[in-house]
């Protein structure tokens, strides 16, 4: 891989031991994925936030990162942080003063463009969060990979990413044609439609015809879901994302979704209301519309919900829903918005074993946890709720 | 026997090999207190890794098994060098934050558990010394 001379003096270490070792993982990654240089990034969105992920071993890197004097160069955000008792979020605290330490902007988000962070298209970043990373690459045009915590940390303190993967234009075109003939409309169909194309496809680019979302979020719902079910960090629809027009550069093979493949991931998780104690929207983290939405449906069912709600969006979109009142009304009927945080990396779903969403991304990881899952859109979940 | 292979992280040493010939996954595979492998599905689980030369196909899993290998050095039970088959970005990243000399792009088929060896980080080499186990 080329580097410029100053890059070479970065990894000498003529800029101290924290700028060496970040280059040092740059230059190893673009190393191993056949990068020919290191590129600019807009910002970096980085892992590694939870406690109950990073542990005490995170903690010691972070800690050691910090006093040799590491510092973000460019805008950097991070990931959602942990929820436990007092032991445990006295530790996650920490773990966000080291990385405030390292000048990054301690918002806690997966969905930083609500508010933090919106790129544009064609930018160069380096996050990390796997619905971000669709987000951002499917919906806004951008590019980045699907960065662990130690590289996008890397990325975020040098200001630049290896040039490899979807940073580069034959990366981003479409492997598969995804032909959708089932009916799909609400949110939780497009949450499984994504589930089923994640489980089905694999490290593939899908090209989607025969789709109309009516917002952002169902997209934005259906990458998560993909991503999470299966490893897919682009998409594209015909008519719908930016890039859909360039994406088709071969002869690919088609493949069909049918109405029984959507009914299949939805009859998958339809556990009974005996056997959920807790509803999750917001995952990935709520836009101000969805929380709107909820507040309206609470107002319409008219009475507080016995099973407690948890909406997480990130703090950006909390502010807006505190100052125009929808938080107030959401905690009249047992419910609350828990601000830059995320159930799927937080001990505090060992308290609960069943869980409500209209979430597929939360669906699938509650699942793998043991967990009873009713997956439904929230209108009928709030209707319904005991 | 000489294996060639490719420069992940430089520095030469040399020592006793502990080989997988399984993926391995450092975040709840490997405990960062002792050394031992606790990976189910490990061929070498039980045993320590502490002070040898590791050799294993590729890393899988959790990112976060980057900051067990840092942790394992903190606490002195890292393995003095690491040869992968293939490097990925999990243990490469993690040899890097950890200063361990790491070297891929070797048949780790032909090395086996016991087998003196010397790394060469830097040349991207592996000599087998002592095979006599």
């Amino acid at each position: 891989m080329y580097l410029t001379k100053e890059e070479e003096l970065v990894l000498a270490g003529e800029y101290g031991y924290a700028l060496q070792k970040a280059m040092e993982i740059l230059v190893a990654l673009g190393e191993i994925y056949g990068a020919d240089r290191l590129i600019p990034i807009k910002s970096a969105q980085v892992a590694g936030v939870s406690y109950k992920n990073i542990g005490d071993a995170g903690i010691e890197f972070l800690k050691d990162f910090a006093d040799a004097g590491a510092k973000v160069s460019i805008y950097t955000t991070l990931n959602p942080a942990g929820i436990g008792d007092e032991e445990f979020m006295e530790k996650q605290r920490e773990v966000l003063e080291l990385y405030r330490q390292m000048g990054i902007e301690v918002t806690s988000t997966c969905t930083p463009y609500y508010g933090a962070n919106l790129p544009k298209f064609g930018d160069h970043l380096a996050w990390s969060e796997s619905s971000a990373v669709s987000f951002a690459n499917s919906i806004i045009g951008a590019r980045t990979n699907r960065e662990g915590g130690p590289s996008s940390l890397a990325a975020a303190i040098v200001g630049k990413t290896p040039n490899y993967g979807l940073h580069l234009d034959e990366n981003r075109k479409a492997t598969v044609v995804v032909d959708v003939e089932a009916e799909v409309g609400s949110f939780v169909d497009y949450a499984a439609l994504g589930y089923h194309l994640g489980k089905t496809l694999g490290n593939d680019v899908p090209y989607i015809k025969g789709i109309k979302p009516e917002m952002t979020e169902y997209l934005k719902e259906m990458g998560a879901a993909m991503a999470a079910s299966g490893s897919i960090a682009l998409y594209h629809v015909e008519g719908e994302t930016p890039e859909y027009g360039d994406a088709i550069a071969d002869k690919l093979e088609t493949i069909t979704v049918e109405n029984s493949d959507i009914m299949a991931v939805r009859e998958l998780f339809s556990d009974d209301w005996s056997e959920i104690d807790m509803i999750l929207i917001g995952c990935p983290h709520a836009s101000l519309m969805e929380i709107k939405e909820i507040a309206e449906l609470l107002r319409m069912r008219g009475k507080p919900l016995k099973t407690p709600l948890f909406i997480t969006a990130s703090r950006a979109v909390k502010a807006l829903a505190d100052s125009l009142g929808y938080t107030e009304v959401i905690e009249r009927y047992n419910g609350r918005i828990i601000p830059d945080a995320c159930f799927v990396v937080s001990p505090v779903k060992d308290w609960y074993r069943g869980i409500a969403t209209n979430s597929g991304k939360s669906a699938f990881y509650f699942r793998s946890f043991g967990f009873k899952v009713r997956l439904d859109d929230a209108e009928n979940l709030i209707k319904e709720a005991p | 026997m000489k294996l060639r292979g490719r420069k992940i992280v430089g520095g030469k040493v040399e020592g006793e090999l502990i080989v997988s010939q399984k993926p391995l996954s450092f975040l709840g595979g490997v405990d960062p207190e002792t050394g031992i492998v606790t990976d189910a599905e490990s061929d070498i689980r039980g045993q320590s890794i502490a002070g040898k030369i590791l050799a294993f196909p590729r890393g899988k899993g959790s990112t976060v098994g980057s900051y067990v290998i840092y942790a394992l050095k903190k606490n002195g039970k890292a393995p003095k060098a690491i040869i992968a088959g293939e490097a990925e970005t999990i243990v490469a990243t993690g040899a890097i934050i950890a200063g361990i000399p790491m070297i891929d792009g070797i048949d780790v088929s032909r090395l086996r558990t016991g087998m003196r060896v010397r790394v060469d980080g830097d040349a991207g080499e592996v000599e087998v010394i002592d095979s006599d186990q």
